[in-house]
């Protein structure tokens, strides 16, 4: 069998077989998965091979995430197994979190066999019906003589164009029964072929615009990150050449370095008062990658509203779906930036250096408000204190440091007070907000690099979600550390009580908490408690050393919200900022309430 | 409404041409009910046997941002091969079948059938009560018939839904 798996020139195999050799020739090193009935011959076929190491997981939900978190790490395709009925069910929250955030992942999913399909037999699921609305693309393969084409198509198609979840849903009866293999083909797909070379025309008009441009901004997102590292990289270049400010969406976070003079910080709902401000008063924003999400855009008819927008996306359905845009590139984010920086090298037109002068004095005075700083006093841990020394104390270290999150305050946090450098460091959930991601997510990275630190920012409700995948921390010796920033409560749910519906704290306070230390122990992790601010370094240098997986748990003051903030259905010149910081507004109108 | 500036609304007739495998149409229809958007009418069938094609002609109505959103979202289902947008794209062609059964005895029934001349709708099934009419034409026209036919004794319709085409040498190719 191993020997089969080597060669592989058309032969007959038994269906599982032909799935392992074609993951194999598409270079899966891992999958995540968990074993059920319908997929025995896959495993069975697993048990008798090196090639591909299966990483077992304690829920299905946490496979997809634990592959996204391994994809969005490497740039490579996650790949998930899991079993028919309720392992496809319990994987699509996985599937729609990476359609929403264009993560590349292939999940096998095991079928009833298809003489029994549509008889409500045992653990059958409509797994192509449920999954269609929650993948690019979906298969069910009936046909053996299909099978290792489909395979190879699938990878074809989670990585091509704007990436995104692919479902394979195979019968029992396929992966027993015996097909010939065949390698991936030479041709072009028949219908599928996402352009990704920008059009000049579009690339010059872009340059025109930028070239006049008074008060410009580059508003990046995930596709930098998808595009690849030199896409991150020729970012730098152009933004630098250029001399424009330039924000990162939560997406985006890692594409142009948090610690340039040019970078603005994170923009949108809970972004900086610069970039949002600069945002809202360009004349040209020139979107590479981004979507213009509703976090982003705050209220519509009042985003940005006197710039010429460019748009650059390799999906053309992202381009004028929320906002009008002037300029659309379709194309790949590395490929657009390489012809700007080409053409912009090669536009005669002069830049207005002096105008450009003075927007980078509006925006220092826009920095000058220090909308992200918070007074850390007394004994009580500032939430976001916790992050900075994290940040600070890891970057002190020099390791190589990859961050996933979870979702609500602590999120918006640690995308707020970390620090990223690189692309491909930063894992959370944006389009979907899946509580729940970051504990998968942080397996994952592991998985794929596993001397590299990997620290799951969490809530105490967040973590929860998913905390059975302390289990797998223990199995796989994986030392990721999940440091909880503990409020007692469900923190943006509370602070949408508290600012949109009168501190009616309905639900939301997380009550009969576990205790973390014994919980981490239980899984045979380290646990550790910290409610001193005095005792917060130490505490973090010591989870960060120890070889292990650790809990830390951080007893942070109960009450903080997040800001700054646009409140739902408000514009970017309409933020709420911390009590005690000038400027800004508060309140929610009404029909602000509606949105979410 | 993604643009409160743009909120004039317009028909939009859609032609596809998609792989003819299982699940094709679950997927465009699902993609309709997914994004809110409207299906006035939609009709498909195979229309190359050999290159295992099928065509979906689509009538929808929405803002002309609206309608680039539903050619785009189309155009990126993996199993799409074209879009076109027949009404922005020059003069087309939209045909419409129904079957049009109408049951009635004495001068009722001889009004049906000279009004079917007068419309070219052909009997295709006929009684000592009842007809059954065949009519092809544009959507306004068998409405037009339907509504007459419903005083003298319409019984029951069925329709396929748009049909259409461009008009002149152009091709529409996979």
């Amino acid at each position: 069998m191993s020997a089969t798996l080597q060669t592989a020139e058309t032969r007959t195999m038994t269906g599982a077989e032909i799935v392992l050799q074609a993951l194999k020739d598409n270079g899966v090193e891992v999958i995540f998965g968990y074993p059920g009935g319908a997929v025995l011959p896959l495993y069975d076929a697993l048990f008798q091979q090196n090639a591909i190491r299966h990483i077992l997981v304690r829920h299905e939900q946490a496979a997809v995430h634990a592959a996204e978190g391994y994809a969005r790490s490497t740039g490579k395709v996650g790949v998930v197994l899991v079993t028919s009925g309720p392992g496809a069910t319990n994987a699509v929250t996985g599937l729609v979190d990476a359609l929403m955030d264009s993560i590349p992942v292939i999940c096998l999913t095991g079928q009833v066999p298809t003489h029994l399909i549509g008889n409500d037999a045992f653990q059958e699921a409509d797994t192509t019906g449920i999954t269609r609305p929650a993948t690019k693309h979906n298969y069910l393969v009936k046909d053996i003589r299909k099978l290792a084409g489909t395979v190879h198509e699938a990878f074809y198609v989670a990585k091509s164009g704007r990436p995104g979840p692919v479902v394979i849903d195979l019968p029992k009866d396929i992966l027993i029964g015996k097909g010939p293999y065949s390698e991936a083909p030479q041709a072009p797909h028949r219908s599928y072929r996402p352009q990704t070379e920008p059009d000049m025309a579009s690339i010059r008009a872009a340059v025109r615009l930028l070239k006049g441009a008074r008060r410009p901004i580059v508003y990046a997102g995930g596709g930098v990150i998808n595009a690849g590292p030199e896409a991150s990289r020729l970012l730098n270049e152009f933004v630098h050449m250029t001399r424009m400010p330039c924000t990162n969406t939560l997406m985006g976070l890692g594409a142009f370095p948090a610690e340039d003079p040019q970078f603005l910080g994170m923009l949108g709902m809970h972004g900086t008062y610069e970039a949002n401000l600069a945002m809202h008063g360009c004349d040209v924003m020139l979107n590479i990658g981004a979507r213009f999400d509703d976090r982003v855009t705050g209220r519509l008819n009042a985003f940005s509203p006197n710039s010429k927008k460019i748009h650059a996306d390799i999906d053309p359905s992202s381009i004028n779906k929320n906002v009008k845009v002037d300029v659309a590139i379709v194309g790949d984010a590395g490929a657009v930036l390489k012809a700007l920086i080409e053409c912009w090298q090669a536009d005669e037109q002069p830049q207005d250096r002096a105008a450009i002068a003075e927007w980078w004095r509006a925006i220092d005075g826009w920095r000058g408000t220090g909308c992200l700083q918070y007074r850390q006093e007394g004994s009580i841990i500032k939430p976001q204190h916790a992050v900075k020394r994290l940040y600070e104390i890891t970057r002190e270290m020099g390791r190589e440091t990859f961050i996933t999150t979870e979702v609500g305050q602590h999120q918006m946090w640690a995308a707020q007070y970390f620090g990223f450098q690189k692309p491909n460091r930063w894992m959370t959930s944006g389009g979907l907000g899946t509580m729940g991601y970051g504990l998968p997510a942080a397996m994952g990275v592991q998985i794929a690099h596993p001397d590299a630190l990997v620290i799951d920012i969490a809530g105490e409700a967040s973590i929860l979600m998913n905390i059975q995948e302390m289990g797998t921390l223990a199995q796989y010796r994986l030392p990721v550390k999940v440091f909880i920033l503990n409020n007692e409560y469900m923190g943006m749910v509370r602070q949408w009580q508290e600012l949109l519906h009168g501190s009616r704290y309905s639900e939301s306070y997380s009550e009969a908490l576990p205790d973390f230390v014994r919980l981490a122990e239980a899984f045979h992790a380290r646990g550790m408690r910290v409610t001193e601010a005095s005792q917060l370094d130490d505490a973090i240098r010591e989870m960060i050393a120890h070889p292990g997986p650790v809990i830390a748990d951080i007893a942070v003051a109960k009450d903080e919200n997040c800001f700054p903030m646009i409140p739902s259905g408000a514009a970017h010149n309409e933020m709420i900022l911390a009590p005690g910081q000038k400027g800004g507004v508060t309140g929610v109108t009404d029909e602000g309430k509606v949105l979410v | 409404m993604p643009d409160s500036l743009e909120t004039t609304l317009r028909n939009a007739t859609i032609a596809v041409l998609v792989e003819n495998e299982a699940g094709i149409l679950a997927r465009v229809v699902g993609l309709f009910s997914g994004r809110g958007y409207n299906i006035e009418s939609l009709t498909v069938a195979p229309v190359d046997a050999d290159r295992r094609l099928s065509r979906i002609t689509i009538v929808t109505s929405g803002t002309d941002m609206v309608i680039e959103q539903i050619k785009a979202q189309l155009d990126r289902l993996v199993p799409v091969h074209k879009v076109s947008d027949l009404t922005l794209e020059g003069p087309h062609i939209a045909r419409e079948l129904a079957l049009i059964k109408v049951v009635g005895k004495g001068e009722a029934r001889m009004e049906a059938l000279r009004l079917a001349d007068a419309f070219r709708a052909r009997v295709v099934d006929a009684t000592i009560e009842s007809f059954v009419f065949e009519m092809t034409g544009a959507g306004e026209k068998l409405d037009a018939f339907i509504a007459l036919m419903r005083p003298i004794g319409l019984a029951e319709v069925s329709r396929t839904g748009v049909v259409a085409i461009a008009r002149g040498p152009g091709g529409f190719e996979a």
